[in-house]
């Protein structure tokens, strides 16, 4: 028996993680029919598309910046080994487009704005906040979620455009400041190993993940427990499964995007 | 008229409210009283359905409010949170009028920021308050702030989650008369729950005291002070020794 009790401990971690699971799924669900029904608010929209938009962009912009430097300093030395230095160009535009901008840009986007909302919405159901909202007849789901959670949708693809350009940048930086790179062949090679659907392939996993980042912080915020433990739980909790469902949903969108 | 029978409200094994039976008459001002953690604000939430209660029913005017119109049933309703629960993001005026500037009830945005400061006034406040953020209130301003936001779309039915909670005594009589003035000018139904026997004795027509999830003894404010009940009499009295376990 005393055998059994890890597998015990196992099988309850493991189906109270697909509860849980279950639950984001119907909070989803919920969040998307409520996106096409009135009463709509613009004001929240606007002002969490300032927020989650306009204000992550230093945070993505820099972390872009020293990305893509990085990686053309990485991809130099790797690809000396076999005397393909030339390649530097190529391989940081497709890598900025197609994983690291999304994918870093998503992350980032995840510890500032899901941590916010979570904290913001949580602290608003302890406070009783969100109980108020409802006795005003106005919907909880339709005045805090849907707002957040169509505006990150829309602001993250934007946040990886404007990324990309910043990250493909800083390797044209490195490349031709440090490595030597003539600045129009950089250029050149950047523009003719890219392709369209590189970019847009990025501006949908920009979308997934800015959807992804906002309801996470709306779902651990409109559950959090009381008192400020409750709530700082409910921030960190948000952060690590956004980060956790941007990665697993960029392997699942990069499978179905370039599986051969 | 609201009527509750049979409530029952369990949150996992903490079976809160075992059988609630209570009539709150139309226009009277009902008090519950109970000590804290009977499941009073529990009470309060099953009627306006921020709670669903397990089983009973829960009737405004012979309608259950599980079936009503949900919109139009909370229009009726205004409410008073213990903390005051206003919204941060969001100034004074814009808290006082939040049901006026959106949903059935939307007025244009003057009219709205008016009639707001109408309310403000009101409760005692001046309309430079009324461009200032909750934070920069004190406990006492932001419980006017939520007196006036719930009494802003004239409600017929106003509820006081323990009103006058965190107030020095002072500050707690002048809002206890408030709200007195207020119910009895509005001609509302009010219900209120309360431990601060001050504001059972300024608010309250009628006492319903909650105890182990049942109305223990229910009557008028005039027969409190008499009634034989141990528990109300323990309760009223402030005594360690009773029906009523001090630690619970």
């Amino acid at each position: 028996m005393i055998l059994l009790a890890p597998l015990g401990a196992l099988g309850r971690l493991v189906l109270t993680g697909l509860a849980t699971l279950g639950r984001m799924a119907i909070f989803g669900a919920e969040t998307l029919s409520h996106l096409f029904r009135p009463p709509f608010y613009p004001k929240e929209f606007l002002a969490a598309l300032m927020q989650i938009g306009w204000f992550s962009l230093p945070v993505v912009g820099m972390t872009a910046l020293f990305t893509g430097g990085a990686l053309a300093l990485q991809i130099y030395a790797g690809g000396a080994r076999f005397s393909a230095e030339a390649v530097v160009p190529s391989i940081v535009a497709i890598g900025m487009v197609r994983e690291l901008g999304p994918v870093l840009g998503g992350l980032m986007v995840a510890a500032r704005v899901a941590s916010s909302i979570a904290a913001e919405i949580g602290t608003m159901k302890v406070t009783e906040q969100i109980d108020a909202l409802t006795t005003l007849s106005t919907h909880p789901m339709k005045y805090l979620t849907v707002p957040r959670v169509l505006a990150a949708t829309l602001a993250v693809p934007v946040l990886v455009a404007v990324g990309d350009s910043i990250g493909i940048f800083g390797g044209y930086l490195v490349g031709v400041n440090r490595l030597g790179f003539n600045p129009a062949t950089y250029l050149k090679n950047t523009r003719e190993f890219l392709e369209l659907w590189d970019i847009v392939s990025g501006l949908w996993k920009g979308a997934a993940f800015g959807f992804i980042v906002a309801l996470m912080g709306c779902y651990f915020g409109m559950n959090s427990a009381r008192g400020a433990q409750g709530v700082g739980r409910a921030t960190k909790s948000a952060v690590v499964a956004a980060s956790v469902l941007i990665l697993a949903t960029n392997y699942l969108m990069t499978e179905l995007f370039f599986s051969a | 008229m609201i009527t509750l029978s049979q409530v029952h409200k369990a949150f996992g094994k903490n079976r809160v409210l075992r059988g609630v039976d209570l009539t709150v008459p139309t226009g009277e001002s009902m008090v519950i009283i109970g000590g804290s953690g009977t499941g009073k604000s529990v009470l309060l939430k099953c009627i306006l359905g921020l709670v669903q209660p397990d089983s009973g029913t829960i009737a405004l005017d012979g309608e259950d409010v599980g079936t009503a119109a949900r919109d139009a049933f909370l229009a009726r309703f205004g409410m008073l949170f213990q903390g005051g629960a206003l919204f941060d993001s969001l100034p004074v005026w814009q808290n006082v009028a939040f049901r006026l500037l959106r949903g059935s009830l939307k007025r244009p945005k003057g009219e709205a920021r008016e009639i707001a400061i109408e309310k403000l006034r009101r409760v005692g406040l001046k309309p430079e308050v009324a461009d200032l953020f909750p934070a920069e209130l004190s406990g006492g301003m932001q419980k006017r702030v939520g007196l006036a936001r719930a009494i802003a779309a004239e409600p017929e039915i106003i509820f006081f989650d323990e009103p006058t909670t965190g107030l020095d005594p002072i500050m707690a009589g002048v809002i206890n008369e408030l709200i007195r003035e207020i119910v009895t000018e509005m001609g509302a139904t009010a219900m209120a729950i309360t431990h601060d026997m001050s504001s059972v004795r300024a608010i309250a027509d009628r006492v319903a005291m909650l105890h182990d999830g049942v109305i223990q003894w229910t009557g008028p404010i005039a027969e409190m002070d008499e009634t034989s009940d141990p528990y109300v009499q323990q309760f009223i009295h402030g005594r360690a020794e009773g029906p009523i376990a001090a630690v619970r």
